[in-house]
């Protein structure tokens, strides 16, 4: 067995172990523990089939952003986690059928279609270059979309999240605009009298 | 087909399948916990993910390895709202439990 077959089978191995975790974990908090491992394990998969880009991009993005984010709020929100899991018992045999039906009817799919047909050598080191030549000349107007989705992703979830706080002094330049000179100025007519 | 023979296509794809089928269990298993079912999306886009990389290395078309990006790409956009709205609806109804958010029914 050479060395890439074994690093595919603890990979592969540790990737499982890892994504049970994460479903069947208690504390939220290790479920997303057990998730970065099985995102840095993934990565590893993707260095042995060659994409180096997309490994990296997956362990800063994902492991770097995303799984920050949320362990965050995992930790932000005050929630009673067990009494989510009460009935955790009852959905297991659900779980089980349908888990086994959905992996049965993949397999038998794999089993009968799969074509026997050699693997082209990957380019050694190209991957990048060749990543970026086809993402910025053949794809380049869904990578602009790509970009506007996050511009989208990025205002709504500071337009949801966002909290108007009573107690600070801020200043409303429509309010100001629209003051009028008697606003501001009270003219009192007041006569010069005799002592 | 020896069951330890070097890595191909269908290695990978199996091994997709099955990290599919355990975020499908999982989705089952905690169907309460929002949290939870948002970290077995995040596994079940990994798995296809997964898919595409294999087919692109299988058939040495690039194109394949684009697409993981644009779906890296939209499932970060996706988390970042789901986690978004969770906040918003644990400040709002006090619960993240799925059975508790049933405001929209008639």
């Amino acid at each position: 067995m050479s060395f890439e077959s074994l690093l595919f089978y603890v990979f592969a191995a540790i990737l499982v172990f890892a994504a049970l975790r994460v479903v069947t974990t208690r504390n939220p908090v290790h479920a997303a523990l057990w998730l970065v491992l099985s995102f840095v394990t993934a990565a590893g998969l993707w260095l042995l089939l060659g994409a180096e880009f997309l490994a990296i991009a997956l362990v800063l993005v994902y492991v770097g952003a995303v799984m920050v984010l949320f362990l965050f709020v995992v930790m932000m929100l005050d929630v009673n986690f067990d009494a989510l899991r009460s009935r955790i018992r009852s959905h297991l045999p659900v779980a089980a059928v349908v888990g086994a039906v959905i992996l049965a009817e993949m397999a038998l799919l794999l089993v009968r279609a799969t074509r026997g047909a050699g693997t082209p050598p990957p380019a050694a080191g190209e991957n990048t270059r060749a990543l970026g030549r086809l993402l910025y000349v053949d794809y380049v107007y869904p990578f602009e979309i790509a970009a506007v989705i996050l511009l989208v992703a990025i205002v709504a979830a500071i337009a949801l999240t966002h909290r108007r706080r009573r107690d600070t002094k801020h200043q409303d330049p429509g309010r100001q605009a629209k003051v009028k000179r008697a606003d501001r100025v009270r003219l009192i007519d007041l006569r010069s009298g005799k002592p | 087909m020896p069951f330890l023979s070097a890595p191909s296509l269908t290695h990978y794809l199996v091994l997709g399948a099955v990290l599919f089928a355990i975020a499908v269990v999982g989705i089952f298993l905690n169907r309460r916990n929002v949290i939870i079912l948002l970290m077995a999306i995040e596994l079940m886009l990994l798995a296809v993910n997964l898919n595409f990389i294999a087919f692109s290395r299988e058939f040495g078309d690039m194109a394949g390895q684009v697409f993981v990006f644009f779906i890296l790409t939209v499932a970060a956009a996706e988390s970042a709202i789901g986690l978004a709205i969770l906040v918003l609806l644990f400040r709002n109804v006090g619960s993240i439990d799925v059975e508790d958010l049933g405001n929209l029914r008639g």
